[in-house]
């Protein structure tokens, strides 16, 4: 189907819409997938708002420990009482803003917005079907995430406060807190885990059933085959984490021992519980699901990265065929090296040795990955438009915070790494200024296929470098901080451990090392003020931007830029024939420097 | 334009969308169960020595419950093969007898449940355990009565196998100021109770979800054998495969638990 | 539906029935099996396993039709059973092998 008509103006859209069905039914409980994906990103983008501003409390607390936290103190004491009195961060409160940091940015913004927003909208779309395959469980899906969202959000509210024991909520610890912010943690994660397994099940069965004729699996868009993978991680990987999750509420409310060792001593006293558990079972459980997890936090990511690559650079993906077979690697791979989180848990070298071995080996299928798209560059006529600004600086990004994770991952140098805070800078590297630049790009990118509206460029460009400026000054001195032994999850920022309070002693943490807090917290004040632009253009350019002039402004030759703008329901009028790869551009002898995918002949 | 596949299925794949979406939802549940099968064996493997119940379980009430899944899943399967023959009538017998089924299942399982909830561990002041089921527990009378016996050691109480007599019950009062601690034979109580009932619980659930689901499928769900007969068929199919695995977990579930 | 469809049917509907009279049989032996004494109890839990395994087998392959099901589905399961094994057993292998003098009890 050509689609080179003048687009469609929104509001008439709009308007048409309203004649078939009312606002409910057409806004809130839609099965479009369209529609879907667009609730799942905005409710995700508040998520990554509300973590984000978890994160300035925190680092708040770290830089000046003890002091009230200037603004929102009261607001602070109000809602929590004792543990923020008089708006200073207690330890409690700084655990659990640090867990529910954690668990909020995860599971209810990172993976809700790479995976289901983009890919809901996306994968239809590029694949040339009318909708997802069961356009039902696709709201049920939507309406469990935001259950479950709804309940962690609610936990703040409770007497006692969300859950405490950081995301990975580790018994004992998670169950012997008195309060019930771990229920509520538990009872949201089962609802968040329905919810992904209920889209794996969806994008799995989409990508397989409902690809137009003529798009073979090797005409795929890199982006398809990204969130192929990442949804079998989600349909595998949580089912043993839902397990755990429902045994870990079994010990807290009928106070089973499922992760209670004999002896367990809380408080000083024995704990009155049959014991004969193993919190090890926990963690093995935990990692099992949390460590594909961070593959589906970056997958999806390097499926953007690669349409906007190709796009943008005129010319197809350099090594196709490496960049799938890759991706597949890395699924299969990513089930076999969950302990090199668990290191320091005892285990012995033969084992230690096995999951050092399949992380070694994970590394080179992403080493691949990042290659392929780096030797993409060469040659090509570049644009750089926001969306590949974004997309430039997630390569090198990307890199860094890959190639940190290898001292990580050999379980010798892991015995002075682990839990510290290179730690967070590694992954914090990856996910910041990776997938979440990333996710960035692609709201710049696929903005005027929803919209019918360019967002603003320039603004677009403030964000981004200010962005990119203040993520490497945030997360850059964590390494230096991480290497000279500064722990993870110190409600003091380290300050008990640091050579001003303990004179002499040997690896307390220097000053300048504890310096480097402040200079933290300002640039996490920057990268507050650099969102601003981003939330005021996303917002404000849904009504005033540059109109598109085509429905195809990127030139893009992938099947969603096919389509009018926006896609009606049923996106396609009858099903597009698909002729050829998904990144002919710049194919000699023709005349257009890209040739869409249903373009006949 | 409508979404392909749903009853048709697509060539190069053979299969329509609903049957590819049931085993990607089956092939999530394997993962579930394998979970808890695994803390099982990690739990039993890490349990000392002789402190791991045998013997707990009913052997002849879970072979009869074995058998009722089995015989379910003979009828679920004969539903469909009736509904592909256009046997409407013998799909609605058969697919009763599934219900039925099922709700003896569930009934059995409630049975056993209650017969762990009523039964007690006591420790007593002077270092005695008694252990038996509830003949009466009057919060209002200073004595509890149970039905079962008294040990001198505790592992006495797991192996219950190994015992080569059978142990008689007998009535046994206790005054309540003699007793240091008193505890029903629930989750709480040891971790091999506690995946046990995690593992038949998380079961009985399934068990009823498939029958809500056949159920429907039965009763106002099967208006769509006049319309569309063959989407109604698929929906057959695809409920039975799920019956069909609930009947496969129980197949490893009844060894593991109650035999080995 | 044309009476050779009936016919190749009732085929079908005689398998089922066989099947049927091996789980019935599978779970009589089952619990026959775990009252021998084999000496080591490691070879009851063998047995009892291998006897599970055998109806499973039947119930997946037959009832579930997977005998005749398309490549797609069943690759999908062997991955899942490699992931389903690699869990259990890695995980029961990191349980099992800790450092020489590591005090366990």
């Amino acid at each position: 189907m050509q689609a080179t008509a003048p687009a469609i103006p929104h509001t008439e859209v709009h308007e048409a819409r309203h004649e078939e069905a009312g606002f409910w039914s057409t806004y809130v409980f839609s099965t479009d997938h369209k529609v879907i994906g667009i609730q799942y990103g905005i409710t995700a983008l508040f998520f990554l708002l509300f973590g984000f501003c978890l994160m300035m409390v925190m680092r708040w607390q770290i830089a000046h420990p003890g002091e009230a936290v200037p603004v929102i103190g009261p607001l602070l004491a109000a809602i929590f009482g004792d543990v923020a009195a008089k708006g200073i961060v207690s330890p409690d409160l700084y655990n659990s803003f640090g867990a529910m940091h954690g668990t909020i940015m995860v599971f209810m913004a990172i993976v809700p917005l790479a995976f289901a927003a983009f890919g809901n909208y996306v994968v239809p779309l590029q694949i040339g079907a009318p909708d997802m395959a069961f356009p039902r469980i696709n709201m049920a899906s939507y309406q469990a995430y935001v259950v479950g969202g709804l309940i962690m959000f609610v936990s703040f509210f409770i007497p006692g406060g969300p859950a405490q024991a950081g995301w990975t909520s580790y018994s004992p610890l998670a169950t012997s807190i008195a309060t019930d912010g771990q229920t509520f943690w538990i009872i949201g994660m089962v609802f968040l885990i329905t919810s992904s397994l209920l889209g794996a099940v969806n994008f799995i069965a989409t990508i397989i059933q409902l690809r137009a004729p003529g798009m073979t699996w090797m005409r795929l868009p890199f982006f398809v085959w990204a969130q192929f993978v990442t949804a079998f991680l989600l349909l595998l990987a949580f089912p043993p984490l839902e397990a755990a999750a429902f045994m870990q509420l079994m010990d807290k409310v009928a106070h089973t021992s499922f992760f209670l060792p004999t002896g367990l001593a809380v408080g000083g006293n024995l704990a009155h519980v049959s014991g004969g558990g193993s919190p090890l079972l926990w963690q093995h459980l935990f990692w099992f699901l949390a460590h594909p997890e961070v593959y589906v936090l970056i997958l999806p990511a390097m499926g953007i990265v690669a349409e906007i690559i190709a796009n943008n650079t005129r010319k197809p993906l350099w090594g196709y065929k490496s960049l799938v077979y890759s991706v597949l690697a890395i699924g299969f791979l990513s089930f076999i090296v969950w302990a090199h989180h668990m290191y320091l848990t005892g285990m012995g070298i033969r084992i230690a040795t096995f999951f050092q071995t399949t992380t070694m080996i994970i590394s080179i299928p992403s080493v691949i990955v990042l290659t392929c798209m780096f030797i993409s560059l060469w040659g090509g006529s570049i644009r750089f438009n926001t969306p590949m600004l974004f997309v430039m600086a997630f390569l090198p990004m990307f890199g860094i915070g890959g190639l940190t994770g290898l001292p990580l991952g050999l379980s010798y140098a892991d015995i002075h790494l682990h839990d510290t805070y290179y730690v967070i800078a590694h992954f914090h590297y990856i996910v910041a200024p990776g997938t979440i630049f990333a996710l960035f790009a692609g709201i710049y990118y696929w903005f005027p296929k929803m919209t019918g509206r360019m967002m603003n460029e320039f603004w677009g460009r403030v964000h981004f470098w200010l962005s990119l400026i203040f993520m490497n000054l945030i997360f850059q001195p964590m390494f230096a901080q991480g290497m000279a032994g500064m722990l993870r999850r110190m409600a003091d920022g380290g300050a008990n451990y640091s050579q001003a309070k303990m004179e002499g002693a040997i690896g307390g943490l220097s000053a300048g090392i504890m310096n480097l807090h402040t200079y933290i917290l300002w640039a996490a004040v920057g990268l507050a003020l650099a969102q601003i632009p981003f939330i005021v253009n996303l917002f404000w350019s849904i009504r005033n931007g540059t109109p598109v002039t085509s429905d195809n402004p990127w030139d893009a030759t992938t099947l969603e830029w096919q389509t009018p703008t926006p896609p009606p329901h049923g996106n396609f009028l009858k099903p597009p024939e698909v002729h050829r790869g998904p990144y002919e551009y710049s194919v000699p002898g023709h005349a257009r420097d890209f040739t869409p995918q249903n373009e006949p002949g | 334009m409508e979404i392909p596949y749903t009853v048709q299925p697509r060539d190069d794949t053979g299969l329509y969308n609903a049957k590819v979406g049931i085993w990607l939802f089956l092939a999530s549940e394997v993962m579930l169960f394998g979970a808890l099968f695994s803390s099982y064996i990690l739990l039993r493997v890490g349990s000392p020595e002789g402190y791991w119940p045998r013997g707990w379980l009913n052997v002849p009430i879970g072979t009869v419950n074995t058998l009722v899944l089995i015989t379910s899943s003979i009828t679920t399967v004969m539903a469909w093969a009736s509904c592909k023959m256009n046997q409407f009538g013998r799909f609605k017998v058969f697919h009763a007898c599934t219900l039925l089924l099922a709700l003896t299942f569930v009934c059995i399982k409630s049975y056993e449940y209650h017969d762990k909830f009523t039964h007690y561990e006591i420790t007593l002041k002077d270092g005695r355990i008694a252990d038996g089921h509830i003949v009466e527990n009057n919060p209002k009378a200073d004595h509890v009565v149970i039905s079962g016996r008294y040990v001198q050691d505790r592992k006495d109480l797991y192996d219950l196998e190994a015992r080569k007599a059978p142990h008689h019950h007998e009535e046994i009062t206790i005054p309540r100021g003699q007793i240091e601690k008193m505890e029903r034979y629930g989750p709480w109580h040891n971790t091999y109770l506690a995946i046990y009932f995690t593992l038949t619980g998380l079961h009985a659930l399934h068990v009823i979800g498939g029958a809500i689901v056949i159920g429907f499928l039965w009763g106002p769900g099967s208006k769509l054998w006049e319309t569309d007969p063959e989407r109604f068929t698929n929906r057959i199919e695809i409920s039975g495969l799920f019956w069909h695995f609930v009947d496969l977990v129980w197949i490893f579930l009844f060894p593991v638990l109650y035999l080995i | 539906m044309t009476v050779q469809d009936h016919e190749h049917f009732a085929q079908h509907v005689r398998g089922y029935l066989y099947v049927f009279y091996a789980l019935l049989f599978g779970t009589l032996i089952t619990v026959g099996a775990s009252y021998i004494p084999f000496g080591n109890h490691a070879i009851n839990i063998a047995v009892a396993l291998c006897i599970a395994c055998g109806k499973a087998f039947l119930v997946a392959g037959y009832f579930m039709h997977l005998i005749s099901e398309r490549k797609l589905i069943y690759g999908l399961l062997i991955f899942t059973a490699c992931f389903f094994l690699g869990l259990m057993f890695l995980t029961i292998s990191a349980y099992a092998d800790f450092p020489p003098m590591t005090v366990t009890h």
